[in-house]
């Protein structure tokens, strides 16, 4: 195999590998990327079992062939070639080495046989559709903050995707929670998605796919299966498997009854709770929304660090309310706003509260309170 | 030399024998009556009590411990002389003393006994550190002048008191710190008083092992036999640094106790850092239901110890020992601290669901990275809306079984 390729792209392809890659392997082929050039493109596949990303690139080949190589070594050496040199990879499928070679930098790695490299089962898809990047950026984006990272519960451990019934129909939901915050985000359903099970794709894979979502013209091609759920844009394919788990039945715990209303504007709600929740350095850091006539006090009482109270005018016209929550559950739900107003409905103090974009029901935000 | 006689308590000049009452107990030290950190250990604390409350094994040799799977707790005496010691398998000791009586622990007994011990110190000085039910620190300093004695005579007064009204034995060490009271009272066991004095700290440390000090196990011994470090001058010989270097913090506390410094205070406020609770069973077993019964008594018990202390944990332990004796430990990290059995219970329940392996010939339940009771139980599980409704049945049951005992109600999975 010998093939040149531009080190930008290089680094992109290794990047997106290494990255899938677990630090910690005890299976050593799995620490390698799978390097395959055929007649005018290179793929670079890498795994951790779980997931699978293959890159294609074009690149000039000289000689097609397939090896695989430290996927961490590779990338770090990449990374500190200089901008835009042309890096040569070589293996002679001999000495059970590659080089790479740009300007006058020489490196030989160690290679393991391509035979060995693990291939992702291919899976059978009940439902194949296209939705653009943006839209699968912000059904994502706006839910992946709430994923659990408790392993007993590793159901709540991804984001659940599926269809279900909005207010104007069916949609494409995204739904993540860890019991403390839930987040439930809608998107248009797009063309033969309707036949797709609900999967709930890890928080890895999430990571991951996010690489795919930056560019807004790409449409990005979905597979769903029961078990496999495969992301890909022309160039880069990402397949993963799903939670093996049921997700609990969401729609329960969002309020439907909630009543008093505060609507205030997102930023400033966000840095007041950051400065008054500065003075207490616990864990979960408690602030306490007082509320009364168009006005919030945002209040935090540490008793061995200190207190901090701060004032918002806000529109708020029901009874007096005293409620409290986690400073940082707060704070991440306050900043998926990004248009509008906030608004939240609560209920009592002890009850769930609801918050969304103004009168924006395709991203609802629940977020559990606490004693204060 | 000032010098004390242990019987009549009396400050008599140096003797062999007392002048007032004869008895041979004559305590004299150069700086007995300038020393003032004590550590007081029981005698034979469990068996002690057992023989006291039953007179008829007093002449017998007398086992504390868990069936005839357990490990001894505490040997009295008689059973001592025959090679029995503390923390020996069971099968072991009665191997060695087979006409040993084995008494099974009576906890809770041991406890009140352990509280009119710790009534009696009280009276001797306001920083009183309990190591265990049956040891602690006593620190007697400026207490003189209250007293109307020099520490040695109130502790010796305590001892007395303690065989008098209570009939049960101690002893009790009496230098300048924690590290060497310790040492001291294991000295001249039982009813024992000796006493380590500046003068002599340097003599008398020279030529002792290294794992005297408390907290040196086989680990650390191991680490320092490496470093060739066997006795307290081995360990002079090592700069500060390098000791710091190798060891740590560790390394610091060595250079230190090495010269026998110790300026740990006695304190009656050691932050506990866990509760925890463990059986072990006279089978090992691999049923679910039976192991699920335990796990729930468990989670009560340190639910009942975390509320009593006001406190409340972030983390559930659960600890299971194999037939093969591996220890397999899994921990849940809570968002919120809790001191409510059911959470407890439900997070060691999914931490057991998560094991495969048995039996098991023991199981143990903690809690830890305790939290003020007030963190507690702040916020619910949206994914559990009734939460609110058990804590609020665990709190009704608490109050029940504070005005009418412990078994005024229990749950049905206790009885598994």
């Amino acid at each position: 195999m010998k093939f040149s390729i531009e080190r930008g792209t290089l680094l992109k392809a290794v990047g997106q590998a290494q990255s899938v890659v677990e630090r910690r392997n005890t299976i050593p082929i799995l620490a390698n990327v799978l390097i395959e050039a055929d007649a005018n493109s290179v793929s670079f596949r890498a795994t951790d079992l779980d997931i699978e990303v293959v890159d294609k690139t074009v690149a000039q080949v000289e000689r097609p062939g397939a090896t695989t190589v430290s996927a961490v070594t590779l990338h770090e050496i990449v990374r500190k070639l200089p901008d835009g040199a042309l890096v040569d990879l070589t293996d002679d499928g001999i000495s059970g080495r590659l080089t790479v070679q740009a300007g006058r930098s020489n490196f030989s790695l160690a290679t393991l046989p391509k035979e060995d490299f693990p291939v992702m089962a291919s899976s059978e898809y009940t439902a194949n559709f296209s939705a653009p990047a943006p839209v699968l950026r912000r059904l994502f984006d706006k839910s992946k903050f709430a994923i659990s990272t408790e392993e007993t519960r590793y159901y709540l451990n991804g984001v659940y995707m599926h269809v279900a019934t909005g207010e104007d129909g069916q949609v494409l939901r995204c739904v993540a929670t860890d019991g403390h915050r839930l987040a439930r985000i809608d998107a248009p359903l797009p063309e033969g998605a309707d036949t797709m099970p609900g999967v709930i794709v890890p928080r890895k894979t999430v990571n991951e796919l996010r690489k795919l979502l930056d560019d807004d013209e790409v449409q990005i091609a979905v597979s769903v299966s029961e078990t496999k759920v495969r992301f890909a844009t022309p160039e880069i394919t990402l397949t993963s498997k799903v939670i093996d788990g049921t997700f609990p039945d969401y729609s329960r715990v969002i309020p439907t009854g909630n009543t008093r209303q505060l609507e205030v504007d997102a930023a400033e709600f966000a840095k007041a709770v950051d400065r008054v929740a500065t003075v207490s350095s616990e864990r979960s850091r408690a602030v306490k929304l007082a509320l009364d006539e168009d006005r919030l006090v945002l209040s935090v009482n540490a008793p061995d660090a200190g207190a901090a109270e701060e004032e918002l005018a806000v529109a708020y016209g029901d009874e007096r309310l005293e409620i409290g929550f986690n400073a940082k559950y707060l704070l991440e739900i306050a900043s998926q706003v990004d248009r509008e107003n906030a608004v939240f409905l609560f209920n009592s103090s002890g009850d769930p509260t609801l918050m969304r974009e103004g009168n924006d029901t395709s991203a609802v935000y629940v977020v559990m309170p606490m004693r204060v | 030399m000032p010098a004390l006689c242990r019987d009549c308590e009396a400050i008599i000049a140096p003797a062999r024998r007392c002048p007032h009452c004869g008895s041979p107990r004559v305590l004299q030290h150069d700086e007995l009556f300038d020393l003032s950190i004590a550590h007081m250990d029981c005698d034979a604390f469990f068996a002690s009590v057992e023989k006291r409350d039953n007179p008829d094994l007093r002449d017998k040799p007398v086992i504390i411990g868990g069936g005839k799977r357990g490990v001894v707790s505490t040997a009295c005496y008689i059973a001592r002389i025959k090679g029995v010691r503390s923390a020996m398998p069971m099968f072991q000791a009665l191997k060695l003393c087979p006409e040993a009586v084995v008494i099974k622990p009576r906890g809770d007994h041991y406890a009140a006994v352990s509280r009119e011990i710790r009534a009696f110190m009280d009276d001797l000085s306001p920083s009183i550190e309990p190591l265990s039910l049956d040891e602690a620190f006593i620190d007697m300093t400026g207490t003189e002048r209250l007293h109307g004695a020099p520490p040695a005579v109130m502790l010796v007064k305590l001892i007395n008191r303690m065989e008098r009204e209570l009939r049960l034995s101690g002893s009790i060490g009496l230098s300048h710190n924690k590290f060497l009271a310790k040492i001291a009272s294991d000295l001249d066991k039982p009813r024992g008083f000796a006493v380590i004095g500046r003068g002599e700290t340097d003599d008398f440390l020279r030529e002792k092992p290294v794992r005297m000090i408390w907290g040196v196990g086989q680990a650390a011994q191991a680490s320092l036999d490496k470093a060739g470090i066997r006795t307290f001058q081995d360990l002079r010989r090592w700069e500060r640094n390098e000791l710091i270097q190798r060891f740590g913090k560790f390394g610091d506390r060595l250079y230190h106790l090495a010269r026998g410094i110790d300026h740990r205070p006695v304190s009656n406020r050691t932050p506990v850092k866990g509760i925890s609770n463990e059986t072990t069973f006279f089978e090992d077993t691999a049923d679910r239901e039976l192991l699920e019964g335990h796990i729930w008594r468990l989670a009560e018990k340190v639910s009942d110890r975390a509320k009593a202390k006001d406190r409340a944990g972030r983390v559930v332990t659960l600890k299971l020992k194999l037939s093969n004796h591996r220890i397999l430990t899994r921990r849940q990290s809570l968002d919120d601290p809790t001191q409510m059995a059911d959470r407890i219970f439900r997070t060691a329940k999914t931490l057991f669901d998560g094991v495969d392996q048995g039996p098991f010939r023991l199981i143990g339940v903690g809690l830890s990275e305790l939290y003020p009771a007030g963190d507690a139980d702040r916020s619910h599980d949206l994914l559990d809306p009734d939460a609110p409704r058990r804590n609020a049945a665990e709190r009704a049951t608490d109050a029940l079984r504070e005005k009418f005992g412990k078994d005024a109600i229990v749950k049905g999975r206790s009885l598994r």
